[in-house]
Parts: structure tokens; sequence; C-alpha cells
């Protein structure tokens, strides 16, 4: 059939784009591992021209796939799944990137970007280590291609092709039976962008994240060129710059991650070990390890087996993760994992292919690598470096293995789980690496490389030490630090784990001051350890500080649920307008909006008052309206943001977000001048009925016709409020407008008039009249510490990055 | 002995300590039978919800309670009671993950992170809703 009104072109040539980045880079795979094998130079040379431009070619075409995806989607073209699945026309434009990697497709093909720019950086770079580590580079690009290839060899997909139409997707479904489908309501506008990643975060943490990925690469090429080569400590120099870059990089994705969670999530943090976040930072620690015992190797001759083992365990992880995140394995354990592709052979066999060899050639290699016989002293830094990345290294292994429960369930046909209480089952573990990784963060310092005297350690630590120790006594006694949820046993390692945190940043932060003699350029280290110090100390206390300020302080016992009172009650309800005691605020819920032109977002305006101070403030936690064709709402919360302590709240629940209806039907009564009617809690007398009212809420004319009944509401207790509904004709038809007394819980409706000047009122008595919230809201005390930690961390990782690559340029031009 | 050595070996006996420890917090998948059984004991459910009968949330009462019924795979059902808002979705929830203890009849969470819902929106597209939206012309 000759479907009228489709653009095949861009997808057709996408496509070829696909097909040619796999073919250039399993041609710069062959030519680079040739170039790297060859004997004759002439011979190396030639190959490695070859090995470029098949990468260069590569590079190109990955990148025109990703422009025409962009293309695809920034035009609207709907007859393309990609577009119909992932965007829309009211979609703002900053969040078109967004649409690329909501998919699976884009978000390899972003992983394969930063993989061409950063092999671009080495081809300029790598001199002599160019050929076998673009083998590996080249190697990985092609499996890459194959995820998004899309083409079936002998009956088995390979691969899902991002440029498919959507009639080859649904392909039974009917409308495609018409050759001018496109021109049906469906296909006019696509499902949308998922509401919660329409957040500026979404927009920046992947593509960092991804490049925090994809560096984890080249200290795995590296490392693996070493070994190949037998060439096991040409390179290690060259790779400080990386590992650096790529822990910083790495890092600061997660952070990001943890940013967007905080913002935009509502599990009331920024961290909450769901699998698909463990799967980014256990490659992060991994690299971490290996960051540090490759700077030991340079400095030391010691620890060059763990570096290599770690760089390639980092990148198998970065592998596994991929896996784990993408096969839909994780299905009943994560709340953001992908769903299958249907292609979790092609990951099986793209994670084995490369992890297996690289593990064998390091335990083959294994006896050869150097190593020092002798060892390291205990009064040495390396010794305590190596102690701390053994520490990460461990840590990143125990949070693999919890996080793989569902693929061991799926090996060995078990059915563990975790526990109710996921987050201390990891905290509990893991408030111990950070005690051991912050004291030896802050002792570490102040050994030199090879041996230290004691006296002369001693008298260098303990300054700090002091310092630290009575900064902690502070915290101690004032600080309230009484998380005794757990028991005291738990408490006391917070105390203990706060106090190697501050250790850490004190002691740094005293070496950069004192030990450096204002060589201020190779602080960077110590400045990433006071940010990493600073971190540690922020999340610590953020989360053994976290408060439910949303408690039930009204005094009314609720019904309903007789354990409630020993449970956690921690979502409050606010009746419009009225003010409710919670804690130590008044809350009121004032009203909803919904301002966005497509009435996707509900704004809720709530004011907060202090009890003890004049202090007041509003917050907006909004809902978001499910996209995709979904009913219902993504809640999202909204800040404020104090210096040491951020306010947060978000919307459990809100009348308005049920579409069921009340089923309670109004009832009438005649009425005359001076009559009453009876409701459940008083009584209600109509006053007079007044023509064409003008007042402050209605502005009727003479030209109009329109009755407005004035009602007084008396109650039992004898209060009294006001009703005016209106009777009015518009266009020759009848028209009313109600009006409600929330109070009361009555609406009341003028209906008509009847025979001898008595008037119809309608009347409904409903609880759901009353527009009202559910509330949470948490206090999260110096989150900015955090934050402010993270800053400074990368900070200090960009200094480190600088100076090695000005070393290592130094190194190359005495050479 | 070497000093590397007996850290090693530190770490190793420290390392199996931490995952006995775990293994020991370990809840297992159990069906709504089994985890009768095992009453009072943290397991962990898949099931789906029950439709017949209706999810209770009354946030004007109380926000803080919200209760549901869910079939299993073989058939049977149990109450669940939740002591925290009710979840988002749950209405179009394929699958349901639950986390807490069986009492009686009544399956009880008391970790707000207990319930995991699996919507087939959630972070990737409803593959069916998408096809009933083509098949309607």
């Amino acid at each position: 059939m000759e479907y009228t009104g489709e653009h095949l072109l861009p997808g057709r040539l996408g496509h070829f784009f696909v097909l040619l980045s796999f073919v250039a880079s399993l041609v710069a795979t062959i030519s680079y591992f040739k170039s790297a094998n060859a004997n004759i130079r002439e011979e190396a040379a030639s190959w490695k021209r070859l090995g470029r431009i098949g990468f260069i070619l590569d590079g190109f075409s990955v990148f025109a796939v990703f422009s025409i995806l962009l293309y695809i989607v920034a035009t609207h073209k709907f007859e393309y799944l990609y577009a119909w699945n992932h965007s829309s026309r009211s979609l703002n434009f900053n969040y078109l990137l967004s649409c690329i990697w909501e998919g699976q497709e884009g978000s390899f093909l972003l992983w394969t970007i930063w993989h061409v720019v950063l092999g671009g950086i080495l081809l300029k770079t790598a001199g002599q280590w160019e050929a076998p580590v673009m083998t590996v580079i080249s190697f990985i690009q092609m499996c890459l291609a194959t995820m998004i290839m899309g083409i079936y060899v002998f009956g088995s997909k390979i691969g899902s092709n991002p440029f498919l139409l959507v009639r080859e997707f649904y392909q039974d479904a009917p409308i495609f039976s018409r050759p001018d489908y496109l021109s049906l309501g469906q296909m006019q506008d696509g499902q949308g962008l998922n509401q919660l990643l329409q957040n500026y975060w979404m927009v920046i943490h992947p593509p960092v994240l991804f490049l925090g990925f994809a560096s984890v690469i080249v200290p795995f090429a590296y490392a693996i060129a070493g070994l190949w080569k037998k060439n096991y400590n040409g390179w290690t120099k060259a790779a400080v710059p990386w590992a650096l870059f790529s822990t910083c990089i790495l890092g600061t994705g997660i952070l990001m991650g943890a940013a967007w969670a905080y913002e935009s999530l509502t599990f009331g943090g920024y961290w909450a070990w769901d699998p698909v976040e463990n799967a980014s930072l256990v490659p992060w620690l991994v690299m971490v390890a290996g960051m540090h015992t490759l700077v030991i190797y340079n400095a030391t001759g010691h620890s060059l087996r763990p570096t290599y083992l770690f760089f390639i365990l980092s990148f198998v992880f970065i592998l596994y993760s991929t896996y784990l995140t993408r096969s839909g394995d994780l299905q009943d354990t994560s709340v953001h994992a992908f769903t299958s592709l249907g292609m979790n052979w092609q990951l099986r066999i793209f994670v084995l292919a490369i992890s297996v060899p690289s593990l064998v050639l390091f335990f083959k290699r294994f006896k050869a690598i150097p190593s020092i016989a002798k060892e390291e002293s205990t009064y040495s830094r390396e010794f305590w470096m190596f102690i701390g990345s053994l520490v990460f290294f461990l840590s990143a292994l125990f949070i693999i293995i919890a996080t793989s429960l569902p693929v061991i369930n799926k090996i060995f046909h078990t059915s563990l789980a975790m526990g109710e209480d996921v987050e201390f089952a990891y905290n509990r573990i893991e408030v111990f690496v950070a005690i051991l990784i912050g004291i030896l963060t802050a002792v570490s310092q102040y050994l030199k490389y090879r041996n230290t005297t004691k006296q002369y350690f001693l008298k260098k630590i303990a300054v700090p030490t002091g310092i630290s120790v009575v900064i902690c006594l502070l915290i101690g006694l004032f600080g309230n630090i009484n998380y005794d949820k757990y028991g005291p046993g738990f408490l006391a390692a917070i105390h203990v784990a706060l106090f190697a945190a501050i250790y850490t940043v004190v002691s740094n932060a005293f070496y950069v001051w004192a030990g450096l003699n204002n060589k201020f350029k190779a602080a960077g280290a110590s400045i990433a350890h006071v940010g990493f110090g600073l971190m540690l100390a922020g999340i610590l206390i953020s989360s053994s500080k976290k408060e439910v300020l949303s408690y039930n302080t009204t005094g009314i016992n609720l019904r309903f649920d007789p354990q409630s009172k020993e449970k956690s009650q921690e979502n409050i309800t606010l009746i419009k307008s009225i003010r409710t005691d919670m804690g130590k605020y008044h809350a009121t819920y004032l009203n909803s909006d919904s301002t966005d032109r497509n009435g996707t977002m509900m704004y809720f305006r709530i004011n907060f008052r202090k009890k003890d101070s004049a202090e007041e403030f509003t917050l907006f936690p909004n809902l978001i309206r499910n996209t995709k064709g979904q009913e219902g709402f993504s809640n999202n919360p909204d800040s404020k943001h104090y210096w040491n302590k951020d306010i947060f709240s978000y919307i459990s629940y809100a009348d308005n977000m049920d579409k069921e209806s009340d089923t309670i039907q109004f009832k009438s009564y005649p009425v005359d001048i001076n009559d009453t009617i009876y409701y459940s809690n008083g009584y209600i007398i109509l006053n007079k009925v007044v023509a064409n009212p003008f007042n402050e809420r209605y502005q009727f004319t003479a030209a109009d016709t329109a009755l407005m009944a004035d009602i007084t509401l008396v109650t039992k207790e004898g209060r009294e409020y006001k009703a005016l509904p209106v009777f009015y004709v518009k266009d020759n038809q009848p028209r009313y407008i109600l009006d409600t007394v929330f109070a009361q819980n009555v609406a009341i409706g003028f209906s008509r008039v009847l025979n001898n000047k008595k008037i119809e009122l309608q009347v409904k008595e409903s609880n759901k009249l009353v527009p009202f919230v559910a509330l949470k809201v948490y206090e999260f005390p110096f989150i900015n510490v955090l934050w402010l930690g993270s800053f400074v961390m990368i900070t200090g990782f960009v200094m480190s990055i600088l100076r090695r690559v000005k070393l290592n340029r130094a190194m190359k031009s005495a050479v | 002995m070497k000093k590397t050595h007996i850290i090693i070996l530190v770490c190793i006996a420290l390392s199996i300590a931490v995952l006995i420890s775990f293994m020991g917090d370990l809840s297992t998948y159990e069906t709504i039978a089994s985890a009768k059984q095992k009453s009072g004991k943290n397991v962990t459910i898949i099931a789906k919800l029950d439709n017949s009968k209706p999810i209770k949330y009354d946030p004007r009462t109380n926000p803080n309670f919200t209760s549901f019924h869910i079939l299993d795979t073989l058939g049977n059902k149990a109450q669940v009671v939740y002591h925290y808002e009710k979840p988002y979705d749950i209405e179009k929830a394929e699958r349901i993950v639950l986390k807490g203890k069986m009492r009686g009849d009544v399956f009880e969470i008391t970790s707000k992170d207990g319930i995991l819902i699996k919507c087939p929106s959630k972070y990737k597209d409803d593959p069916k809703a998408a096809h009933n939206n083509l098949s309607q012309n």
C-alpha cells in the first residue's frame, strides 16, 4: 500500500548511518588491531591510518544518527515511533533532548557519542598507545552500534532501530489499513514525554551521567592495552587524568540524578538505594579505588595489580549495570528501570563477551605484572590509601550483590527479596564504610609516601584531630542528633561517622592551608577530599535529622485505623481556607490553580506560618497530569530553601484529582420569601429575591434577565452564613450559578421560578464539596552542606585534572 | 605472615560476616497462602489488585490509612493495610510488589517503601494503551 504524507527519507538516512557506524567501527577495530600487532613500522602506520579513518567515519555516522533523530522529534514527524512515543506538540522546546534519552535507543546513542568525543581526544594525545587503546574502544563502539541496528539475522532481532515507524511497530492496528492514516486524530500528536522527566535536571543529568559512563572506558582500554602489549607500566602516567576525569564526571552525573530525585520525586530524599541508582554508584566506587591505587603505583611502585583489576572491573560493572537497568530484570525491585526491549540475550552476550576475555587476560598476565615484594610500611601513605581503596571496592561488591538479587534468583531459582526496610539494609553497612573512609581520608595526607617518622606524623595530625574532636563534641552536645529509630547502636555509628566526616574536612582543609606551603595548585586532591567530607557530613545530618513536619497535631482522633496511634501519620489533611495546626507551623491551603495552558499542571498554594515567630512563607507543590494517555497525576514537590535547611512538601492527595463524581443528588424545594428548609446542621431561610443584582459578585444590568436568591443559613450553634445563588436567562436558555457554603458542606441552586411567587431551590449536602489536600511536609536540615560539598569536590577534581595534564605535557616535552 | 595477607583475611572475614547478616535480613517472595503460614514474618508478595473490592482511602478522615484487596496468581485473596497515602497509580497497577507482614488475614505494610507499583506507564510506555489508541477509528 502507498501511504500518503509520510516522510521516509530521514528514517532511511538515519538507519543507513546506524549501519555505517557499525561497519566503520568494525573496520576501525580490525585496522587498529592489525596496527597494534604489526612488527614493521610502516605496516603499523598504514593500518593505523585506516583505523583512524574508520573511527572518524564512525564518529560522523553517530552524530548524523543523533541529528536525524533530533530532527524527527523536533519537527513532530509522528509517523516515526520515536517521535510518537516520546514527544508531543505541546512539549516545551527545552525538553526535546529529554525525549531522545527517554528511550533506550537514544541513551545508547548518547553513550556512543561520548565515546566518539573521548576517542577523538585520544587520537590526539595517546601517541604510541593509540592503536591498542583505540582497538578496545572501537570494538565497544561496534557492540553498541548493534544495539540500535534493528535488523534480523536468522530470525533473531539484533538491536532496536530508533527509526522504526509506528505502523511497523503496531503492524496489526486497524488504522494502518488506510493509506491516509496520518491524517487521523491519534497520529496528529505524540504520546508525550513522561511528566516526571519534564524537569531541567533531566535535560542535563543524562548527558553528564553518560559522559561518566563513557569515560570509564579509557582507563579500562589503557589497562587492557597494557596487558595485551605486555607493556605493564607505560600507560600509568597518561591514565591519571583520565581516571580523575572519569571519577569526577561519573560522580557529578550521579549527584545530578540525586538532585533531580530530590526536586521532583517524592520518596523524600535524594537517594533511595534504588537498583538503578546503585547501578551507577558501583562502577564509580570501583573507579575511585582504581584511581587511588594508580596514584600509589605512580608514586611508589606498589599496587599495580589491584589497579588493573579495579579498572577492568569498573568497566565490567558499567556493562553489568547496563544489563541490569535495561533487561527488565529489575522490574520488581526498582521504580525506574527500563522495561525489556526483548534483547536480553544480546545484552548478556555483550556483557560476557567483554568481561570474560578481559578477566581471563588479567589472570593470565597476573604474575607478569610488576609488583614489589617488600611490604609497605605501616607509616606510609600508600599502605593506608590501599586499605581505603579496598574498603571502597568491598563496599561496591556488597552493593552490587544486594542489587543483583533478582539476577541471583533467576540463575539459582531462589526467591530472595530485600526486607521491608530496603534503605536500612544498605545504610547500616554503609555507615561503617563512611567511618573507615572518613578516617582514612583524614589521616593519610599526613603520611608521606614510603615512610614517615612517628613524631612527624603525630605532630602534624594533632591539631586537626583536636579541632575535629571539639567540633564533634559540640555537635554531640548541642546538635540534637538523636535518631533512635534503629536503636542506640546505629545512633552511635552515625555519631562516629559524623566525626569521621568532620575529621576529613578539617584535616584536609588544614593540609591545604598549612601543609602545602601555598602550593595551591597542588591542592586539588585535598580540596576534593574536603568536598567529599562535607558531602558525607551533609548526608549524615540531613538524613538522620530529617523530620516529618506534617504530623497531625490537631488532637482530633482519626477514625478507621485503630493502629494509627503507633504508626506514623505523615500526612495531614488541610481543608481549603481553614488554618490547621501542624507542629511548629500553622498550615493553610489557600487555593489551587492550573496555570499551564493545557491544564497539565495543578498548583496548590499552601501558606505556612511559624507559631513562635512572624515567619511566613508559601509553597506551591503541584500535580502534573500523566502523559502517554494515562489518567491521573504525578506529584511534583516544592521546597522552601533556607541556608541551613529545606522545608520540602508535596501533595499526597487532592480532592480534584479524583474524577469519581459526587453521587449525592440535589433535592428541590418550592419556597416563598421567609420560608425555611431544614438541613442536617440547621436551617436555610430565603430572605428575598433580587432582580438583576449588581454587587461585588455579580454584575448584571437592566438588559439582563437575572434573579438572585438572598439566603441565610443558620446553624444549630446560631452561626449565620450567606448564600447567593442566581438564576438567569441567556440566549433563551435558563442558567444557574450555584453557591456553596463550604463550612457547612451545603450547595444551593436557584433552579426556576414557580407560580404564586414561589421559587424552586436545589439543596445538596455532601462532604465532597469541600476542597482539601492531604499534604506531606519534611524538613531536611543542612542539606546545603551536601550540595556545597559536591561543588567543592568537583572543583578539587578539576584542579587535579588540570595539574596532571600539565605535568604529563611537561614530561612529554622533556622526553 | 605478611601484613597484607592478614588484612586480606580480615577483609574476607568481615565480608562474610556482612553477607551472612545481610542474608539473615532478606525476606522471600511468597504467595498469599504461604505468607499466611509465615504469619508475622517479613515477606514479599507479588500480586494484582482485586478489583472486585473497593480501595479504601478517605483522606478527609484519615490521610494515613489505605486499604485494598489483592489477588495472587493462585487465586488467593487478602486484604492489605498500608499506613500511608494511597499510592498514585494503584488503580492501574498491573502488578504490585508488597513488603510486609501477614497478621491473620490482613497483610500489613508499615514501611512507606513497602509498596512498589508496576504500572505499564511508569517510565515506559504502555504498549497496550498505545495499541488501543491506534485501534480506534
